[in-house]
């Protein structure tokens, strides 16, 4: 479909009346998913038919142990249209944050949209699952989270783990661990697509949503189960402030010299060499420019990775995966080059004069030589020119 | 070519090896060896004056520039019997071309010495990584195979002295072609060494800067060759108490100061032409080396001109004194003192690095010291 056709098309043209925005800035959100996503041209053209068709899918939202902060970011997104558009692409049958009932009434409505759209409905998890003594650690409605999450999971047509916490366990799952706090691909016994981070880019999460909508199906992803076209790069390959590092130009300490000329934050702590992210190509929290963590001067933290988030002190070093920095690194400063200095002229002159001196001496001495040459030829000894005897 | 003239055949000298020379020049390279050895764990700025203005010093000026005409010798020579078929000369080739064998190969291991990433050498010679359109491509390859093409020439020498007969006759019937290559080569070379400068465009100073450079080192290369033969005559003569070969040396002579003349000729006609002759008058260190150098070009045709003069072994040996210094200037100059990269950048070589340079000439001096003693290149002494 050409674009002045969808431009021009019913449904985005109900839809722009339904969320109240121009259809320049829908096509261009949907234009932005699909580069996100790093799909063929045509696309955001697929994107924005499937997107304006009212099929709302359900989607039912769970929370375990988190801080809601996923939610949060998703919501507080100062993007114009994400809010009202999560909100209207969605329908979200279950989710207890945002609901305005409370208690057996909204169990009652989950079960409900269950039974309805089984099968169909898109199940996300948000927040780790407390394993320890049979999970008494968390329940909703005197339910466990284990047998919740189980529950929901067995007739959902996809789940996914938003966050840290249900990607790989999150901050609750920091040593020593006292609920035994597991991710929901460990309770559920199989990879399921996550989007980690803490909390992890709302962009990244719609648009893996936006790809279930359009192709029926989720993204690809890598062995974690992490979409491969946010979390299959380094944080370090795309950052802002590789060429410092390249460079050797560090900032050692908060607030040195070099913290505050935009250095690299490798020896503060930065995580970025052993993490995967999309973060300094995307950025976060729609505020412009170097809005994410490094680009504002505090070193990665490794939030999307198990086994660094959470876990490794900020300001240990994190291990080099792919880049080694090289062994010796150039000069800041850049010399220009000293001139000549005593030593350096008077060896240049004893190196003149030296040469200049000896053949005059050897001048000297074929001043003397006669034509044709002495018969006298004594060859048994080459002595300096200087030393040679008078013929 | 030279089958028509008898000449003595050449010899091994013998003698001492372990002299108060050799000695004195075996500690010299010593400590350049030394000093190498520092370069290559810490780096070249730890022991050079180089810089990111002046990324070439000595070390390039010096050692491979002039280290490369300084070993023209033999190809002048070469030029000279096989092309111009002046027979008479043929028994001073032999020396020259090992002087120039020593002379091209430390000046192309010198630039080993001088690469910041010495590991990447063999790029040059990978037709991968090979920049074929650079001038500094032209020189390399140029010298190291003029280095491979003399040590063929030169290799009848050690076919000799360890009697393999057949394979030095079977080499007879092709050197022919070597040696074309041998004259070929350093033309095409020498001349390029002047357009490496030409390519610096306004950073190098009008005295200078010309598109004649590559003619002009040209001829000061030849001229060069023959005054480093009249120079090294006189030195062996006088060093291993032999006869001067003066009749070949009054030819050589008369050569070389036709050449001079020539010289001067396209090098002050160049700067007429380019308007460039008033520079030489401005109160500035490159018009007073401009002066030297020129200075040293004049002083042979002064000292040689009248043709009783060149009979003079005294006026000879300083007229290639002088006209070795003067090609030195002139690539000094050319390279160094008038090379202008911007405000605040300066260069002077560092005494680590000059050491480096003695060192090699002094292992050149060395090295040639041992194989005349050793192998047959000297012409036997008619009445021995």
């Amino acid at each position: 479909m050409s674009e002045k056709k969808i431009e021009s098309s019913e449904n985005i043209v109900m839809l722009e009346n339904r969320l109240g925005i121009s259809r320049r800035s829908f096509l261009q959100l949907c234009a932005a998913m699909a580069a996100t996503m790093g799909l063929p041209p045509g696309a955001d053209a697929a994107i924005a038919a499937a997107v304006a068709s009212k099929k709302r899918p359900s989607v039912i939202w769970l929370h375990f142990q988190e801080c809601t902060g996923c939610t949060e970011s998703l919501l507080r997104a100062e993007h114009p249209t994400l809010e009202k558009l999560i909100l209207d692409v969605i329908s979200l049958d279950y989710h207890e944050t945002l609901f305005a009932a409370a208690g057996h009434q909204v169990e009652a409505a989950r079960r409900l949209a269950m039974k309805e759209n089984k099968g169909k409905y898109l199940l996300v998890v948000e927040g780790a699952i407390p394993t320890k003594d049979k999970g008494i650690y968390c329940k909703i409605g005197g339910q466990t989270a284990i047998d919740m999450l189980k529950e929901c999971a067995a007739d959902a047509a996809a789940v996914v783990a938003i966050g840290s916490c249900s990607s790989w366990g999150g901050m609750p799952s920091t040593g020593p661990n006292p609920t035994g706090s597991s991710s929901a691909s460990e309770v559920l016994g199989k990879v399921i697509p996550n989007i980690p981070g803490c909390p992890p880019n709302p962009y990244n999460f719609l648009s893996t949503v936006v790809h279930f909508l359009t192709f029926g199906k989720l993204p690809e992803v890598d062995h974690l189960g992490r979409p491969k076209f946010a979390y299959s790069r380094l944080i370090h390959e795309n950052c802002e402030r590789r060429a410092h590092f390249d460079a050797g130009r560090f900032a050692m300490e908060f607030g040195d010299e070099g913290h505050r000329k935009g250095y690299c934050l490798y020896k503060l702590g930065c995580k970025g060499p052993e993490t995967y992210a999309n973060c300094p190509s995307i950025l976060f929290g729609d505020v412009g420019n170097a809005s994410w963590p490094v680009g504002t001067g505090h070193p990665c933290i490794g939030c999307t990775e198990k086994g660094i988030g959470f876990t490794k002190p900020i300001h240990a070093l994190a291990d080099l995966k792919n880049v080694v920095p090289p062994l010796g690194f150039p000069r800041i400063v850049e010399e220009q080059g000293s001139g000549a200095t005593i030593a350096s002229v008077a060896v240049v002159a004893a190196a003149a004069g030296a040469a200049v001196g000896a053949a005059a001496a050897m001048a000297k001495n074929l001043g003397q030589v006669t034509v044709p040459p002495p018969e006298k030829s004594d060859k048994t000894e080459g002595k300096t020119k200087t030393e040679r005897a008078e013929p | 070519m030279s089958a028509t003239h008898n000449h003595p055949a050449p010899a091994p000298l013998g003698g001492p090896l372990v002299t108060p020379v050799t000695i004195t020049l075996a500690i010299l390279v010593a400590i350049a060896f030394v000093i190498l050895g520092i370069r290559f764990v810490l780096g070249i700025g730890a022991v050079t004056n180089v810089s990111d203005g002046y990324p070439f010093g000595i070390w390039i000026a010096y050692d491979v520039v002039i280290g490369s005409a300084f070993a023209c010798g033999g190809y002048s020579l070469a030029l000279l019997v096989y092309i111009f078929n002046k027979g008479e000369y043929h028994p001073m080739v032999r020396p020259a071309l090992l002087a120039s064998m020593f002379g091209y190969t430390l000046a192309g291991a010198s630039v080993i010495f001088d690469l910041g990433r010495y590991w990447n050498t063999w790029h040059i010679f990978w037709p991968g990584y090979a920049q074929v359109n650079s001038v500094m491509f032209e020189v390399a390859v140029c010298i190291t195979a003029y280095i491979v093409v003399m040590m063929i020439e030169f290799s009848p020498a050690f076919l000799e002295k360890f009697g393999f007969k057949d394979i030095h006759k079977k080499l007879n019937k092709v050197l022919f072609l070597i040696i074309a290559l041998g004259v070929l080569l350093p033309s095409m070379h020498q001349s390029s060494l002047g357009s490496l400068i030409v390519v610096f465009g306004n950073q190098i100073h009008p005295l200078w800067q010309t598109i004649m450079l590559p003619l002009l080192f040209l001829m000061t290369a030849v001229m060069i060759g023959f005054a480093i033969v009249i120079f090294e005559s006189c030195l062996s003569s006088s060093g291993f108490k032999r006869p001067l070969e003066l009749h070949l040396l009054t030819g050589l002579s008369r050569l070389m100061t036709g050449l001079l003349a020539a010289y001067l000729v396209v090098r002050v006609g160049d700067l007429a032409v380019r308007g460039a002759l008033g520079f030489m008058f401005e109160p500035s260190i490159e018009a007073f080396m401009f002066w030297v150098e020129m200075g040293l070009f004049a002083a042979p045709l002064v000292l040689l001109w009248q043709p009783a003069a060149r009979q003079k072994p005294a006026r000879l040996f300083v007229a290639a004194f002088c006209l070795l210094f003067a090609g030195f200037f002139l690539r000094i100059n050319a390279f160094l003192v008038g090379y202008e990269t911007g405000a605040g950048w300066h260069y002077f070589p560092a005494v680590p690095e000059i050491m480096v340079s003695v060192g090699l000439i002094a292992l050149e001096i060395l090295g040639y010291i041992v194989l005349v003693r050793y192998l047959p290149i000297l012409p036997k002494e008619e009445q021995i």
